[in-house]
């Protein structure tokens, strides 16, 4: 039996979650919410974390009704994710494996999500379409390393479409990728946006660049919720087309929708429908588990602890640039 | 006619039907209706795919690259027709399967196709042929006089072999190195995610590539390294 605690914050969310052998005892959360128009800095976001990281551990302890001599190990992001917020975790970390005295163990953000959506979803050998803010990625797993089939040759999904709602003003809060989905539920006329696949790549600067640039005159013929409309129908359909493609070559009959972007309900509808067609099942969680969150890392750090990685107090730094082929799955043998 | 069409597999994003067309062996793809994006995206990306891959097949023919002859276009009902290949083995099914036969007389079989695949590609490359998708799922070997070899030794035969590149919807035609160097860079990945057990693949490929014309070498070499280069700079934050 494995307890472990979670300290995720690689970008503007500061979460921290328990878990005891896959059953989440709890899974707090804070995020860092800029005005809009604005994204978020490093420096600034490392403020947040550093200010609430205290309340949102003794709240995360005491919603899970253990105490920390039960806890089996400390785990943190390492990486990939925004320097001086990342530190803020690792730091609280280390701190609280040495005064627990117990093992510390850094994981990689992108397999928590990975991790935490197999979990939850029970999808058992999915090929995964990695969503979020700083990440577009087709995921398969094979020979003890989760592979990237693709990705985005530019900016991420989450990013294109953050970026967009900053030209359009829209709120940052809950998120602005949520306000995006909400305003293009209401949009109708359709618009063609620049549509780029290459192979299981995908490049998406070209069609924000494209509306950015003409925003002024889009706005005359168009609402801004059919901007927004028109844009998640063309990038959904070119992740859906990859997804596909990634699934056709690796003979796979199994989607897992894992990241911040993965709660979009159009994209798991899209996703949905694509499956169908094919006689594949989809797989999909909620914002409690998309969205970045504690639990995931606690969950992904058990699986490895679990099969016997171990990391040194002097290896638990953090790095920015941590690609999901560089683990080691120690904890699959399929 | 559709009643007698029978289903061979559903691909990346097409059904394959096999049939007979003027007495040949015929191989049917179908674009498809995708329900899943908006219905004027689908018919733009339908249209433009299967003028992309008929306008390829027969620019590769042209530039001496095999690929399947080209019978018949039907943009009603999503079609193209063309030459199917009744005994051929995909290029990733054939590297799967060579795990089971680990020898060194193998190994030097998978070299002389990946200096074929370099060769290939190139060849495409020099009339400014795209492919847009290049994996060895695209990609089949066929054997160049009909053989009773059994099936799991034929295909190490590589002087009777012959390399098709097939699935040209991505495709398009530019004179540009930067699509050149993307192109190599998909491949590059594809091998790297489906082939992690054979970690040098690409660089012969590469090589077989570099050394094939020297025309506008350095300049592909340097877009790629720069395409390359931006994915490893990434820091995917969240
Ligand atoms: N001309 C052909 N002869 C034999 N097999 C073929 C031929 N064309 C395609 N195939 C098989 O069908 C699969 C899918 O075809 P492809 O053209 O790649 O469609 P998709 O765009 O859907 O991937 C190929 O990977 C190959 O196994
Ligand atoms: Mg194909």
């Amino acid at each position: 039996m494995v307890i472990a605690i979670g300290f995720e914050g690689s970008a503007n969310k500061l979460g921290i979650g328990i878990v005891k052998d896959g059953e989440i005892l709890s899974n707090c959360r804070r995020t860092y919410i800029t005005p809009p128009g604005e994204g978020f800095l490093p420096r600034e976001t490392a403020e947040h974390h550093q200010q609430n990281i205290h309340e949102v551990l003794q709240e995360a302890l005491d919603q899970s009704g253990i105490t920390p001599q039960e806890i089996d190990v400390v785990c943190y992001t390492k990486g990939p994710g925004m320097g001086a917020p990342l530190t803020v975790c690792a730091i609280v970390a280390r701190t609280c494996a040495l005064l627990w005295n117990k093992p510390i163990l850094g994981v990689n953000h992108c397999i928590g999500h990975i991790e935490m959506g197999r979990l939850i979803t029970k999808a058992n050998n999915p090929t995964v379409l990695y969503v979020s803010g700083g990440n577009t990625q087709i995921i398969a797993y094979s020979r003890q390393r989760y592979r990237i089939f693709g990705e985005t040759l530019d900016i991420a999904v989450g990013n294109c479409l953050d970026r967009f709602a900053r030209v359009l003003k829209l709120s940052n809060a809950p998120s602005p990728g949520y306000n995006i989905e909400q305003m293009a539920k209401k949009g109708k006329k359709y618009l063609h946006l620049p549509y780029c696949v290459k192979g299981m790549d995908v490049s998406l600067s070209g069609i924000l660049s494209y509306m950015e640039d003409r925003i002024d005159e889009l706005l005359k013929d168009y609402t801004p919720e059919d901007l927004c409309y028109s844009l998640q129908e063309t990038v959904f359909a070119m992740l859906v087309e990859i997804t596909e493609r990634a699934m056709a070559h690796c003979a796979s009959d199994e989607v897992l929708i894992v990241g911040g972007v993965g709660c979009n309900e159009r994209l798991q509808e899209m996703m949905g429908v694509m499956c169908s067609e094919r006689g594949a099942n989809i797989f999909a969680t909620d914002e409690r588990f998309c969205i970045d969150n504690g639990v995931m890392i606690a969950h992904a750090g058990a699986l490895a602890h679990a099969a016997g990685t171990r990391m040194p107090l002097e290896h638990a730094t953090v790095t920015q640039r941590y690609r999901t082929d560089d683990v080691l799955v120690t904890w699959r043998d399929d | 006619m559709s009643a007698e069409l029978k289903i061979l597999k559903q691909g990346a994003e097409a059904k394959l039907y096999i049939c007979n067309y003027l007495g040949k062996p015929t191989l049917i793809k179908e674009r498809f209706k995708k329900n899943y994006r908006h219905p004027d995206l689908d018919t733009s990306i339908t249209k433009e795919r299967i003028k992309n891959e008929a306008r390829s097949i027969v620019r590769c023919k042209t530039a001496g690259v095999k690929t399947p002859a080209l019978y018949l276009v039907d943009f009603e009902r999503r079609r193209i027709y063309m030459e199917h290949f009744e005994h051929s083995i995909t290029v990733k099914d054939f590297i799967i399967n060579l795990k089971s036969t680990t020898n060194q007389g193998d190994m030097n079989t998978l070299d002389v196709y990946a200096d074929l695949i370099g060769g290939t590609v190139r060849k495409m490359h020099e009339n400014n042929i795209i492919h847009g998708d290049l994996t060895t799922s695209n990609m089949l070997l066929i054997e160049k006089d009909p053989s009773n070899i059994a099936e799991n030794t034929k295909w190490l035969n590589h002087s009777n072999i012959e390399l098709v590149i097939i699935d040209f919807g991505l495709s398009f035609i530019d004179t540009s190195v930067e699509d050149k160097g993307v192109d190599l860079y998909v491949l590059e990945r594809a091998l790297i995610s489906t082939h992690n057990d054979y970690p040098n693949l690409f660089s012969r490929i590469f090589e077989a590539y570099k050394s094939y014309s020297k025309k506008n070498i350095k300049e592909i070499i340097s877009k790629y390294e720069d395409v390359r280069a931006r994915g490893r700079k990434r820091t995917m934050v969240g």
